[in-house]
């Protein structure tokens, strides 16, 4: 198959299109079809997506099954994807049909529900892949709509200040962003991401305004994907918008924007700041590797004090989300490495958390820590699951939620040891908010009359989390699945990073040791 | 068969938690169980046939990055094997000891099944803990280290419904995070320096590492001590060592057998093993040496004085075990690690008879711990009794003076103490020796206060006390064979002559000449071979300086610097130092008879006249009062601070300035409709992206 990467992006856009064109009526059979087309739909864009899998050369850092055609009025379409995406684009169609499942008991407009979902799904897997400036950029800001309306719909009471939030810091970042791609265009004069990659941007330090730049305009440029990025990721201080997203969305909104939507930010680090702004990101390390350090502590800090569940989550996300920049920003092997797995298993980890909290929402319609209390007395199995994932977020070792953690700071330590220091009392921070969250809502008795007739988890809800604890094991025990496959492409993005450096008369900083 | 006795706890654990449903409580407990003595058979035929070649399995590949290179494994030494019969027959045996004890628990109701789980939580917690001991490398053994964190944690918080259990759970994880902070920036750290975290490129490395300077955080340190310093803060954490041990007396909230196998004889003592594994960096890092000792003696000393004053059996157990791990450090940290191993061993025997013998007495009592409703059962539970005695004279240290006949206590106590005085730490070895003393005063108090004397308490209890089932009974006699013989058995492989504990730990020694100065031709002796034809090889007062150690860092189970040598010096201390805990451990006793036997009201008297220092003790010397001042309250306060003024008061208030200038005007653009926003964004969107695209084709053409 030459354009499997097509193929798998637009299963779910046609999917969408089946439903809004055939599919009619409200009633319960209408209903059922629209969960099963889109449930159909994302498995077999999945199923498909393990072509991309194991069809997949590791050892090639370049860009493989590339597509290129001409498209409107003189853009190019082209996709491909490279080790540092690929997995990005398995992350995703693998948690798709999850979040299908979860949304079995919507029941207001779920045709409408479930064709937002499969636009979305096709977006976001077009970030992943595209290989030029304007189709990254169509459906990086175009991903946004179909949220915005999630949120919006079937989101909670406050819906509308958490979308303002969120408009409001997206909208400065996408325009800065939009800006440094017109220039970019005009330096290089294509808008080829591959080339864009080899391309030296000016580096040679100016005046502007009475302000020394230094870097010239790569970091300009830098600065103006940082901000779109870190809005995304998203890093302190422009995080806030998250928790309130969080939690005004239902809770398949809050698993996709927290599993998928959340790495594009990461992601857009690792394919345009490092490689293509290498003098910009260099001279910005310190700024962002401290800005990661303080997110870690400080929306620790924060989350420790929250009553509302998935905003305690939302805040542990952020903080996870700090050990992903500050092991980019180390630009070495096992920094990078633990970025982008620190990606993939908060995928699952925080996926899996969201699903949880949406259990019990599903039960008793609250997100109230206080509501809860001795579930573990009528909820066996969810007690297990949700330690078990609990255990993810502290980072036990045996669980993804390790590997990337330790990696991402053992590339920090290499790079600055204060970072590293700070960030590593992250593993204690996180310890006291995710137990004592689980203390307060699966132990002690039960005493709230309300939760005495409470269920366990259905058949459906323990399948959704069977696939999810299966990755936080096998990542955690093995994760050679991992970083065999990112290995490679890591390896030459540093070893570029390091060239470039050089080629402008730079030396990575890092720590210095004397014998 | 290593591979086969390491993953046999997991698959108990699993079929036992997951399958009882399937095959029943009693068949999934067995399981359990039959796995571990299954581990145990294993674990000492691997101790007995050990023939001193360091063995290095593969597993499994594991984390990889870069140059990082780590895998599931097992490395086999001699100190591996130690902790592998002290884990497996300690587990074991508590397993088998918690058919009887928590059977019909009355912290369930009816019809609750929580023994499956219990059975599982100790097999995963023994399955975690041998991942610890037998790792290869650093993280696998960090693997073990946060594994058994949790077992504790489950095991601590058992009863989910009893608050102070949750409390202490949670405590015992976060206070042990404290302390993997500090391993963890250890790894880290090794890992720059060395490029690896494997054993061998570690150890071979060390001698070098002594010589880097390394900038870490606001100033430039000697390498080996600073890693030797962060690891040793793990190690704090997880041995409950002063600043960071206020988690163990809590975690009493737990079940009597976790007690017996987690808090005293196996988890605790992972610091210990992380000192001794280390010994080769150890050995190069002076100052993080000198610390060692001086934390260790400080918690001989305190814990013991805290210990004199408890009333519940349990957390007076805790105590000194808290001290005895102290005493660990001392003998560790003068540089005597096979002394440090010693007591390890011992102290797992008869520590875990101790806890197991008061699980035994709280059973009879119908689960009351605290002592002052005890009183007199000698008569009513004598096999407990006699155990407990046992134990009690193990851990006092009963034996005879200058000879190597004593209970396992009075061999490894002694060692520990001698090697304080020899390895040159007055400050350690008076400690210890006071220590001694009140070791010996609060362990007959208990037994005192326990079995002599009237019945106190509730009537109805006493009448009813009865001796506990027989699966209780044979782990406290097994348990109480090992508490006399082992030191007896093993005095000679850990604290016998250099040629003696080298060929135990297969470290290669070397002849010495009669100065003690080392000969050329070490490395021809061989690993573990003594060249014992001439016949020096025998303990005669001469052939103490026939041996000296000559491995490289990395041969053998544990590495001695070259200019070592405590052992021999250890060996020809004076008489009144040998004497000395000896003479503690009497004074110990006769007080507690005074106290308890002769005249029991004068505890309460002395207790009234000297109410604050009793009250200091009492009260653990306030630590968790100063904790919950210094880092709980202000954590708290700073995250409500962070979120109400930084989140909502500065970030928020900021966009909100922004968002009411802002906002409005789109509102009024888009209409009233909620949804029209979300259009208006598209609109925006699709318009930002039209204007690109113009600009673009115009753009390219131009090119």
């Amino acid at each position: 198959m030459d354009n499997i990467l097509s193929i798998v992006t637009f299963i779910p856009a046609v999917a969408a299109a089946i439903l809004a064109l055939f599919l009619r009526g409200e009633d319960e059979a209408a209903q059922r079809n629209a969960k099963y087309v889109a449930l159909f739909a994302t498995s077999i864009t999945f199923l498909v997506s393990l072509g991309i899998y194991f069809e997949f050369d590791p050892a090639n850092t370049g860009f493989q099954f590339v597509e290129e055609a001409e498209w409107l009025i003189g853009l190019k379409y082209k996709m491909g994807v490279d080790g540092i995406s690929v997995l990005f684009v398995m992350l995703t169609t693998f948690v798709m049909p999850l979040t299908i499942l979860a949304s079995w008991n919507v029941r207001s407009r779920v045709k409408e529900y479930m064709i937002a979902f499969l636009l979305l799904e096709t977006l976001m897997l077009g970030v992943f892949m595209a290989l030029d400036l304007v189709l990254f950029y169509l459906f990086f800001e175009a991903g946004l709509i179909p949220m915005f309306l999630i949120i919006g719909i079937w989101g909670g009471a406050n819906r509308i200040y958490a979308s303002f939030k969120f408009f409001l810091y997206t909208f400065l970042g996408s325009v800065l962003m939009l800006v440094a791609m017109v220039a970019m265009f005009a330096d290089a004069g294509t808008t080829d991401i591959e080339t864009l990659m080899t391309h030296t941007f000016a580096s040679n330090s100016f005046d502007v305004l009475g302000i020394h730049v230094v870097g010239g305009m790569q970091t300009l440029m830098f600065l103006a994907f940082f901000a779109s990025f870190a809005v995304k990721m998203p890093m302190w201080p422009v995080h806030t918008w998250l928790p309130d997203a969080h939690v005004q969305a239902p809770t398949a909104g809050s698993v996709v924007l927290a599993a998928i939507l959340l790495k594009m930010g990461g992601y857009g680090f690792l394919r345009f700041s490092l490689p293509m702004f290498p003098v910009g990101s260099e001279v910005m390390t310190d700024l962002v590797l401290w800005m990661s350090a303080i997110a870690i502590v400080y929306t620790s800090l924060v989350a420790l004090v929250q009553d509302d569940m998935k905003k305690l989550i939302a805040y542990s996300s952020v903080a996870h989300m700090g050990f992903v920049t500050m092991g980019i920003f180390s630009a070495n092997q096992q920094g990078i490495d633990g970025a982008i797995f620190q990606m993939l298993s908060h995928g699952f980890i925080s996926a899996a958390l969201f699903l949880i909290v949406g259990v019990i929402y599903d039960r008793m319609h609250t997100r109230d820590i206080s509501a809860y209390g001795g579930l573990v007395i009528r909820m066996p199995a969810y007690a297990l699951v949700f330690m078990f994932f609990t255990m993810g977020n502290v980072g036990l070792p045996g669980t993804s939620g390790f590997v990337g953690e330790f990696l991402t700071l053992m590339g920090a330590f290499q790079k600055n040891t204060w970072v590293a220091a700070i960030a590593t009392t992250g593993v204690i921070f996180s310890a006291c908010y995710a137990l004592w969250l689980y203390r307060r809502v699966v132990f002690g008795d039960m005493i709230k009359a309300g939760l005495k007739t409470i269920t366990d988890m259905s058949m459906r809800e323990r399948v959704i989390f069977a696939p999810l604890v299966v990755m936080t094991i096998l990542l955690g025990v093995y994760p050679a699945v991992v970083t065999d496959i990112i290995g490679p492409s890591t390896e030459a993005l540093v070893a570029n990073f390091n060239q470039s450096l050089a080629a402008a008369d730079l030396t990575p900083a890092t720590q210095t040791v004397s014998h | 068969m290593e591979t086969i006795l390491l993953f046999a706890p997991l698959v108990g654990a699993i079929l036992c938690g997951f399958g009882y449903k399937y095959i029943g409580e009693k068949a999934a407990m067995w399981t359990a169980t039959g796995m571990l003595f299954l581990s145990a058979f294993l674990s000492w035929i691997s101790f007995v046939t050990f023939d001193g070649v360091t063995q290095h399995i593969e597993v499994l590949r594991w984390i990889e990055s870069g140059s990082l290179s780590t895998s599931w494994g097992i490395r086999l030494d001699r100190l591996t094997t130690i902790m592998l019969i002290v884990i497996t027959t300690v587990s074991s045996l508590v397993h088998l000891y918690s058919f009887g004890y928590m059977d019909k628990d009355p912290q369930w109701k009816e019809g609750e099944s929580y023994k499956p789980r219990f059975f599982a939580y100790l097999s995963f917690f023994t399955f975690a803990m041998l991942m610890l001991v037998t790792s290869d490398n650093l993280v696998q053994m960090f693997f073990g280290w946060e594994g058994v964190g949790v077992a504790s944690y489950l095991l601590i918080g058992f009863y989910y419904r009893k608050p102070t259990a949750n409390a202490a759970a949670i405590k015992a994880f976060v206070v042990n995070r404290v302390g993997d902070f500090g391993f963890a920036l250890g790894i880290f750290g090794l890992f720059f320096l060395t490029d690896s975290i494997n054993f061998n490129d570690v150890f071979a490395a060390a001698p070098k590492l002594a010589e880097t300077q390394l900038t870490f955080l606001w100033t430039e340190w000697n390498a080996a001590n600073l890693l030797a310093f962060l690891l040793f803060v793990g190690a704090m954490g997880k041995s409950a060592q002063l600043f960071l041990h206020t988690w163990l007396p809590d975690a009493m909230e737990g079940p009597t057998p976790v007690s017996a196998l987690i808090h005293a004889a196996t988890m605790v003592t992972a610091g210990v093993f992380l000192v001794c594994r280390m010994s080769p960096l150890m050995e190069f890092a002076p100052e993080a040496m000198a610390f060692v000792t001086v934390v260790g003696a400080s918690t001989a000393f305190f814990a013991a004085t805290v210990g004199l004053v408890q009333t519940d059996i349990k957390r007076v157990i805790a105590y000194s075990t808290c001290s005895q791990l102290g005493y660990m450090f001392v003998a560790a940290g003068v540089g005597m690690y096979s002394a440090a191993m010693f007591h390890l061993l011992t102290h797992a025997f008869f520590k875990a008879l101790l806890f197991l013998g008061a699980g035994s007495v709280i059973n009879a009592m119908h689960h009351e711990q605290e002592m002052t409703e005890y009183g007199g059962l000698r008569k009513k539970i004598p096999f407990t009794y006699w155990s407990m005695m046992i134990g009690t004279l193990a851990i006092t240290g009963v034996g005879i003076p200058l000879t190597h006949i004593g209970f396992a206590g009075f061999l490894s106590k002694d060692a520990i103490i001698e090697s304080a005085y020899a390895g040159g730490s007055g400050y350690g070895f008076w400690l210890l020796v006071v220590a001694a003393a009140m070791t010996s005063f609060y362990s007959w108090r208990l037994m005192f206060l326990t079995f002599f004397g009237k019945a106190r308490g509730d009537k109805h209890t006493h009448d009813h006390a009865h001796e506990s089932p027989i699966t209780m009974l044979i782990p406290l006699g097994v348990l109480s064979v090992g508490a006399v013989l082992a030191g007896m058995l093993w005095y000679g492989s850990f604290f016998g002559h250099a040629d003696q504990v080298g060929k135990f730990y297969g470290i290669p020694v070397a002849e010495a000449s009669a100065h003690g100065e080392t000969s050329d031709h070490g490395e021809d002796a061989g690993h573990g071979e003594p060249a014992a034809d001439d016949g020096h090889g025998e303990a005669t007062a001469e052939g103490e300086h026939h041996y000296v150690f000559a491995g490289k860092p990395g041969e053998g189970g544990l590495y001695f610097g070259k200019d070592n040598t405590v052992l021999d010096d250890a060996h020809a201390a004076p008489v009144w130092v040998k004497v000395s805990p000896f003479i503690a451990m009497l004074g110990g006793l006769l007080m507690a008879i005074w106290f308890y036997i002769i005249n029991p009201s004068l505890p309460g008297r002395l207790a009234t006249a000297q109410k604050p220092l009793y009250l200091f003790f009492k009260n653990k010397w306030y630590f968790d009062e100063l904790y919950n001042v210094i880092f709980v309250k202000p954590a708290l306060a700073i995250g409500r601070f962070l979120w109400k003024r930084g989140d909502g008061g500065t970030i928020d208030g900021f966009l909100n300035g922004v968002a009411m200038g802002v906002v409005p005007f789109f509102t009024r653009l888009a209409g009233r409709a909620q949804t029209g926003f979300i259009f208006t964004y598209a609109f925006w969107m699709v318009l930002g992206i039209a204007a690109l695209v113009t600009w673009m084709s115009i753009g390219g053409g131009a090119h």
